[in-house]
């Protein structure tokens, strides 16, 4: 049996050709740090941060609503808190709030149906944001909201997928050899979900959790693939990912929401890339569907690069110079889970 | 019984305020002449400061508003080395708040006081609009016993001591707020009996710093930036309760970032160290202090993790929710 | 909120749809419609909400993940003699 110290010395020591890995969650980005993974690795292993960050990839159009819908009379826009700081063309949530807006920060989307009934005079409206592992608890929502009878509180949706993503990736970028799959949306939406995506583009897909040892096994286990020549979809996190995924959670989603183009922030338009409620449940959106247009980026920024793995944050000319998380140019540095926030406060 | 706005006229109701309440409890000769200013008599150079209280809820496990507003300002006094002595507290209250809450609040402001051997010899009341909350200013005057203690005064090869476990304040406030049931209490408590048995006992303590808002992180990176220096910390020997880090995992949270309201570093030369983690340890709100790491040359804040790899450690950037002290 | 900052805890009530969860001693009410479980499990909990029963323990399934590697290392050791 292979001991975290033998698997941490052969990875220290590989010394074969350069291996470029793509991680695309945000909390992957941020455990690879607190867990100090890259000093642990040989420089010939390159991790390299994707588009895994949801408030990073929403557009700036999304904002503007949400700050508009805030503004309204007896409306108030329920969201997570890393929605809070990121700008829309003019403002964000937080300045919004500032100049009179009615934002409040919710833990979890299902506070906000007992916010809706407590306070029927409110119209709310959550902004739902998120990848796979989220969207079932909108789901969850969309189900009390309809067996409670509630006609308070909508969704303005931003709701992404992680496989047509990674298409997009692996169609449009080169020179990345091995994904490093998240862990969590892998739990919903199951192994399998990466087969099509391995067969076409022949690359390891490899599932892991948290810990830091689930990443330095994680890494090894492509590592040892690349080496023999192989592409598998691995499973490193059995605990909680199955082949299948959380089939209940998927029914419900499917339920209430279906497949739509999206617009992603720096990247552009990704066909099938986000879910939107169905038409039947329209009434319950606040103005999600029909908003894709092309936005600009800010002079200098360089998200899409970060985001499609192109650079490393450190690589762009704005980064520690020009945009810090207290003043950010770019989505990437001012989200929680974002690269450019991530690298900021751990290099 | 409420407060309206006729209580802080300053009239016959402000002075029922202040005999009833505040002079019930904070009673001492100098405050009782209620002069508009206090006469103190103190000797050598002093350290003086200020700090406001603004936090929400007003009652929490582990301590209260009051007790926050007492022991912030004595724990930023000793930290420079100082013996503190007197206290001055402002309230500022909003109306519709109970008469009976602010009564509690005094009363714990006392024992605080009591217990840090300090006296509260000025004050003052105001009432505005509002719904019922209450803020708190108090400011401080400590004699220096021990002169030269600074951020800026480590050196390569001192040892850092952490006095307790992290985030243990944060999390208390966090928990009732978001409604997970746990039984982490605020560490909101006195530093001054640790210091002055360190320099009661000629530890050569170099800077201190009790660990609040910011968290450990942000007290480490000042330490390094002003001393010119860099340090290392190892992961495994900060010393964190299982319920906390259960809590951080349940919200994302990270220790390291965390407010606490009793805690502190010392920073101390390392043939000292043994001596003042036994001193420290010694101290009922020490017993679980650990030596965390040590400063090198070089810059910045390094952390050795779990597994053995590193991670710089930065400054909190923004983050943090509001009203947490 | 975090894409994926999702936590185990354990059941240790249940009522309807609802479960309190047990996470290193902090309790917390969660939704778990998601799932079929039942008190004793150890589950996942993202944003209130149970997405996942774990079907092993953390600790043990790092033990067999690193067990697992050396198979492979051995497997592709016998193919390459072939």
């Amino acid at each position: 049996m292979k001991t975290l110290e033998q698997v941490k010395d052969e990875l220290k020591n590989y010394d074969g050709k350069p291996i470029k890995i793509m991680e695309v969650c945000g909390t992957h980005t941020g455990s690879i740090f607190k867990n100090g993974i890259r000093s642990l690795l040989s420089p010939k292993i390159q991790l390299i941060s994707g588009p895994g960050c949801p408030v990073c990839v929403t557009s700036s159009s999304y904002i503007d609503r949400l700050v508009e819908l805030s503004r309204l009379e007896k409306h108030c826009v329920l969201t997570f808190g890393d929605m809070m700081k990121v700008k829309g063309s003019e403002y964000s949530l937080t300045e919004a709030k500032a100049i009179g807006g009615n934002v409040q920060i919710l833990y979890s989307p299902l506070l906000a149906i007992q916010k809706a009934m407590d306070d029927q005079d409110t119209q709310y409206i959550f902004a739902a944001v998120g990848f796979e592992t989220t969207t079932p608890i909108y789901a969850l929502m969309m189900d009390e909201i309809l067996n409670k009878n509630i006609n308070n509180l909508k969704l303005l949706t931003s709701l992404k997928t992680i496989v047509p993503a990674l298409t997009f990736i692996c169609e449009n970028e080169e020179g990345i050899d091995a994904f490093l799959s998240p862990g969590h949306v892998s739990a919903v939406i199951g192994s399998n979900a990466y087969q099509t995506l391995r067969e076409q583009y022949k690359k390891p897909f490899v599932i892991a959790g948290f810990e830091g040892e689930h990443i330095l096994a994680a890494v090894y286990e492509i590592v040892s693939q690349i080496k023999s020549g192989d592409c598998q979809v691995k499973n490193m996190y059995p605990s909680v990912v199955t082949e299948d995924g959380n089939y209940k959670a998927q029914k419900l989603v499917d339920q209430y929401f279906e497949s739509t183009d999206d617009y992603w922030r720096g990247i552009g338009v990704i066909e099938g890339s986000a879910l939107s409620l169905r038409e039947q449940y329209r009434d319950y959106d606040a103005g999600s569907v029909g908003r894709i247009q092309e936005e600009k980026q800010p002079i200098g920024c360089r998200c899409t690069d970060v985001i499609l793995g192109r650079i490393q944050p450190i690589e762009c000319p704005l980064f520690k110079k020009v945009c810090s998380p207290l003043s950010a140019v770019g989505s990437c540095m001012v989200s929680s889970e974002g690269a450019c926030g991530i690298w900021y406060k751990n290099i | 019984m409420k407060i309206d706005m006729s209580y802080g006229s300053g009239g016959k109701q402000t002075g029922n305020l202040i005999n009833d309440i505040f002079l019930k409890h904070f009673d001492n000769k100098t405050l009782n002449k209620l002069e508009d200013a206090a006469v103190l008599n103190v000797s050598g150079n002093i350290a003086y400061t200020t700090d406001s209280f603004v936090v929400t809820p007003l009652f929490f496990r582990g301590g209260d508003i009051g007790k926050l507003a007492i022991c912030g300002t004595v724990n930023d006094l000793s930290m420079m080395g100082a013996v503190p002595k007197y206290l001055t507290a402002g309230f500022i209250i909003e109306e519709g708040a109970e008469i009976e809450t602010i009564d509690t609040i005094a009363q714990s402001m006392a024992q605080a006081a009591m217990e840090a051997g300090v006296k509260i010899v000025a004050g003052d009341t105001k009432v505005i609009e509002g719904k019922g909350g209450i803020y708190i200013n108090t400011s401080g005057i400590g004699e220096i016993i021990k002169p030269g203690i600074s951020i800026s005064n480590c050196h390569e090869g001192d040892v850092i001591i952490l006095s307790g476990y992290l985030g243990e304040h944060h999390a208390a406030i966090l928990s009732s707020r978001m409604g997970i049931e746990n039984s982490i209490a605020s560490d909101c408590a006195p530093l001054s009996s640790i210091v002055k048995s360190l320099i009661d006992e000629n530890i050569n303590v170099r800077c201190m710093r009790d660990v609040t808002r910011g968290g450990l992180a942000t007290v480490l990176n000042e330490a390094a930036e002003h001393s010119g220096c860099a340090i290392e910390i190892c992961e495994e020997d900060i010393p964190v309760s299982k319920e906390v880090q259960g809590f951080c995992d349940i919200l994302g949270l990270d220790p390291l970032y965390m407010a606490n309201e009793g805690k502190m570093i010392a920073v101390v030369p390392v043939q000292e160290a043994d001596k003042a983690l036994g001193i420290i340890r010694d101290n009922k709100y020490g017993k679980n202090a650990a030596v965390i790491g040590r400063m090198m040359g070089g810059k910045g804040v390094i952390l050795k993790t779990r597994l053995q790899g590193t991670r710089s450690i930065d400054v909190l950037y923004g983050e943090g929710l509001p009203r947490i002290c | 909120m975090n894409m994926c900052v999702a936590v185990p805890g354990k059941i240790i009530e249940i009522n309807g749809d609802f479960a309190k969860v047990n996470i290193m001693n902090n309790i917390t009410q969660v939704n778990i419609k998601l799932v079929s479980t039942k008190v004793g499990d150890y589950v996942l909990v993202h944003a209130g909400v149970v997405i996942e029963v774990m079907k092993k323990d953390m600790a043990e399934e790092i033990i067999l993940m690193f067990s697992e590697l050396q198979e492979d290392a051995d497997e592709d050791a016998r193919a390459s003699k072939r």
